[in-house]
């Protein structure tokens, strides 16, 4: 009886535990998500649109979850020093420059755990630390 | 005899309801300065009202056709600044006036002009480009280039929107993101805030309400 009652208390606590762990990750990605819908409201949205949807064959929509997710490792540089050249997005090209963001790393990765699980995106988190590697490497 | 009386009440309140709902109809204000002008007609002294209205000017458009104020006679048109470059509210801008582009673009009599504050950039080959990006096609909605102080000069004392350069701003213009409903008497009807959809749905139901205005109103 006892060593029943120990094992269910022992249960229990592992349950809790693998909850609480659980959701202090949900708590940093909400964190991050929700921070983030305000840095896109002030630097991305007057461009790339309330729903991301761009304009028009002039600024491309951030709906292309193949590109971002191939350029994940990249995206901290675009936001960062800006975008030039053209790329293709949803099979169309667009080669108008996106202009350097004075962003803070944090920032940045608010603004892409935002993004990237945003208008049909699923990136996940999005974290300082993997924006700080990755500004590193920038080309 | 209460159900009578009842039902007259709901009668009279129904009427008043519906008469107040056809003599209200909207008419828009006429903006700018207005002076009053007394004149003789018929042997009678008459006081007529001068609005002011827009002066003649000269432009070229993205398929670098000459725009004066004469081609535009017989139009109502709706009128914003901004540049190809520009970093800040134009995306926003073109956004929302794409909805007023596509909302009036198949009736006849309406016209959209954009001038560019940074003319020497936006060439007619850069705003034509641009036109196409954005999707805009035929003779609905004109980049208009030309002289710098030509349009800043109209944006100030015409269409009295303020325009300037300032290196400190982004992409280092200053400019108000307003469109500016002319009439087909070349008066200013309405200014909008084209960085908000619901002023430019409320611009929308304006236009309706200017094409709907009978000739006999508009006539100077």
């Amino acid at each position: 009886m006892k060593l029943k009652l120990t094992g269910g208390i022992i249960a229990l606590v592992f349950v809790l535990f693998i909850i609480s762990c659980e959701s202090d990750e949900g708590i940093e990605f909400k964190r991050y998500y929700s921070s983030g819908a305000l840095v896109y409201q002030t630097h991305c949205q007057n461009c790339h649109g309330e729903k991301g949807e761009g304009l028009s064959a002039l600024i491309p929509p951030l709906s292309d979850s193949v590109f971002l997710r191939k350029n994940k490792s990249a995206l901290p540089c675009y936001l960062k020093n800006g975008l030039k050249g053209s790329i293709i997005i949803n099979g169309k090209t667009f080669d108008d420059a996106m202009p350097a963001n004075d962003l803070s790393p944090v920032e940045i990765a608010r603004v892409l755990t935002y993004i990237g699980n945003s208008f049909g995106n699923k990136l996940g988190t999005i974290d300082e630390q993997m924006v700080q590697a990755d500004l590193r490497i920038c080309k | 005899m209460k159900n009578v009386l009842l039902s007259g009440f709901a009668a009279m309140f129904l009427w008043s309801a519906c008469s107040s709902d056809s003599a209200d109809k909207k008419v828009l204000p006429i903006f700018g300065n207005r002076e009053p002008v007394t004149k003789m007609v018929n042997g009678k002294q008459v006081t007529d009202t001068i609005y002011q209205t827009i002066p003649p000017f000269k432009f070229v458009n993205q398929y670098g056709d000459s725009i004066s104020n004469k081609t535009l006679n017989g139009n109502i048109y709706v009128v914003d600044f901004f540049f190809t470059t520009c970093p800040s509210i134009c995306p926003v801008m073109h956004r929302n006036m794409l909805t007023v582009y596509n909302t009036f673009k198949n009736t006849g009599s309406f016209k959209i002009i954009s001038h560019t504050i940074d003319p020497k950039h936006d060439s007619v080959p850069v705003l034509k480009k641009y036109a196409d990006k954005l999707g805009i096609t035929g003779n609905t909605w004109w980049f208009l280039q030309g002289k710098k102080e030509d349009v800043y000069t109209i944006a100030e004392k015409n269409y009295l929107v303020a325009v300037k350069k300032d290196s400190t701003a982004a992409g280092g213009y200053v400019h108000a993101g307003y469109f500016v409903l002319i009439d087909k008497q070349k008066r200013i009807r309405g200014s909008y805030d084209g960085t908000d959809p619901k002023q430019v749905d409320q611009l929308i139901a304006d236009i309706k309400t200017l094409q709907n205005e009978p000739d006999e109103v508009i006539v100077q």
